[in-house]
């Protein structure tokens, strides 16, 4: 397998409000924003909850769990500094609370299908720990 | 019966031929020859137009797009705006200079959209939610998106690659009776495309468009003024639009998108029937999108895509229901922005009659489609030869 940690690739543009969610992710931490007034479950991060727009929006640490809503093996990516990491695979992770969050998806590309339960594995790559996904029971991931 | 009469009509239009590159030719260049071809062609000097309506110059001009386009095409028009739908800006700047003329703010409006094509583009200046939460993972550009739908799409309902690859297929039959298109002379069937290399699974390269450049200018004016034109008014009988997400990660829905309820109002404005449409003219980014559009067009069940093509007998003039007959941005090159404006002056063309080489018999009514971003941004347009 690719080092993934030695890709030449653009990270993540941090924002003050984001620096919960990058903080918990370097920390092995999956966080989340939930509205205390009505229980929505929010990712990406906002200011103010999207669905009822109170400012009640505080941060949860979440399961961790999820599911495989959708899934592509990339063979020619958007980026050339994914080149040397090719085929690899991206996927949409559906989370047990609700929101769906692209990531990468630490599986070769024939032994997933939709539906298939996932579980977070923060992953180096480029220098920083992204919020990557194995299927659940694998011993990939937890590389950090 | 119709919910509304026409305000507007189209009455003229203008297309470059598309190139896979213009080096030392700047996207406002195309802009005013493509803009000069649909006055031409509408018979109108400058001095007429009095609604400006374009779109994002991408990297040329990133602030005050109407009046520099304004100020370079010598105009001093009472109603202008920036139309920002992506690929849905074409077809939303058909509505929206209707919308002016009905509010008497002007008369006629001149909706124009293009761009230049450097052979080394520069990267996205992107920072928003899709930069920092799909980037970093690898999943950066359409075609991640597109193939995650494909994929969702392919999964719920059980269609395989063939059934996709015809759809490229048949935008190639077409582009082979316009000599415009890119793919002209350049035929491929169902078996070279699905040879073709594997881009993002379950995506091929030939089920993807061609970058090019491009340009497209259409008229739209009053019921009196457009009367008066040289060419046969084509009317805008229906129109809808709807925005759900940006990033595909936040889509309501993977396997159905805005164009649904987009379409759904442009046909009862109209009232008319998907199924009673003369001439499909659907925004086809990739295959999947044409695929989704015809079933939230209500044509068949969701999945039933393909068998519904086969009944068609296919998407050339000759099918039951033709689609794209230009060749489809598939066939035909995708201009940038100015790919959905294909669209409509392909269907402007057909409404008219006398198309050389594919013409459909007796077309009357044409059902519009532009799509933009992640199928996240949708307006339909029923275009009509009868008020
Ligand atoms: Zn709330």
């Amino acid at each position: 397998m690719t080092d993934l940690a030695a890709l030449q690739v653009p990270g993540p543009i941090h924002e003050p409000l984001n620096a919960p969610f990058w903080e918990g992710v370097e920390a092995g931490v999956l966080r989340i924003q939930r509205c205390g007034a009505c229980g929505a479950s929010v990712f990406y991060p906002r200011p103010i909850c999207p669905r009822c727009w109170s400012d009640a929006l505080r941060w949860v640490e979440a399961r961790g769990t999820g599911r495989l809503k959708s899934y592509s093996e990339i063979f020619k990516p958007g980026h050339p500094g994914w080149s040397p990491a090719t085929p690899y695979l991206v996927g949409l992770v559906e989370l047990t609370e609700g929101p769906v969050l692209m990531s990468h998806i630490l599986a070769a590309g024939n032994a997933v299908a939709i539906g298939d339960a996932l579980t977070f594995a923060p992953t180096d790559i480029g220098g920083r720990i992204l919020p990557c996904f194995a299927k659940a029971g694998s011993e990939t991931g937890r590389e950090v | 019966m119709r919910h509304l009469s026409p305000r507007a009509a189209i009455s003229g239009i203008g297309e470059l031929k598309p190139q896979r590159r213009t080096d030392g030719v700047a996207t406002m260049d195309l802009l005013m020859r493509v803009s000069a071809e649909a006055m031409a062609d509408a018979e109108i000097g400058p001095e007429e137009v009095d609604g400006l309506l374009v779109a994002p110059q991408v990297g040329e001009t990133p602030q005050h797009v109407p009046a520099t386009v304004a100020e370079y095409f010598g105009m001093q028009p009472e109603m202008s705006n920036l139309v920002d739908l992506g690929g849905a800006s074409g077809p939303g700047m058909i509505w929206r200079a209707a919308a002016a003329i009905a509010a008497g703010q002007c008369e006629t409006v001149l909706c124009v959209i293009g761009n230049h094509r450097n052979p080394t583009p520069p990267r996205s200046p992107n920072r928003n939610p899709a930069r920092e939460f799909d980037t970093p993972f690898g999943a950066s550009g359409a075609n991640t998106s597109y193939a995650l739908l494909m994929q969702a799409h392919m999964a719920a309902h059980g269609c395989t690659a063939e059934d996709y690859a015809q759809i490229a297929a048949g935008s190639r039959a077409n582009a082979q009776l316009n000599p415009m298109a890119i793919f002209f002379g350049q035929p491929a069937g169902v078996e070279e495309i699905l040879a073709s290399p594997m881009v993002a699974s379950p995506l091929h390269l030939l089920e993807i468009v061609m970058p090019v450049a491009g340009a497209d200018a259409v008229i739209v004016t009053t019921m009196e003024r457009a009367a008066r034109a040289p060419h046969k008014p084509v009317y805008l009988l229906g129109a809808g639009e709807k925005i759900t997400h940006r990033a595909v990660s936040q889509a309501p829905d993977l396997t159905s998108g805005p164009l649904r309820p987009a379409m759904a109002r442009a046909l009862s404005q109209a009232g008319i029937a998907a199924a009673d449409i003369d001439f499909l003219s659907f925004y086809d980014c990739y295959t999947i999108m044409v695929a989704t559009t015809i079933e939230d067009a209500g044509l068949c069940a969701p999945g039933g895509f393909a068998a519904w093509l086969r009944d068609n007998g296919g998407m050339g003039p000759g099918a039951r229901q033709p689609i794209n007959t230009h060749g489809g941005q598939l066939g035909f090159g995708q201009p940038d922005l100015a790919g959905g404006m294909t669209h409509v002056v392909e269907a402007v063309r057909q409404i008219r009659g006398g198309t050389e080489g594919r013409q459909i018999e007796g077309c009357d009514t044409a059902l519009v489609t532009g799509n933009g971003a992640t199928m996240s941004e949708a307006v339909a347009l029923v275009l009509g030869g009868t008020p």
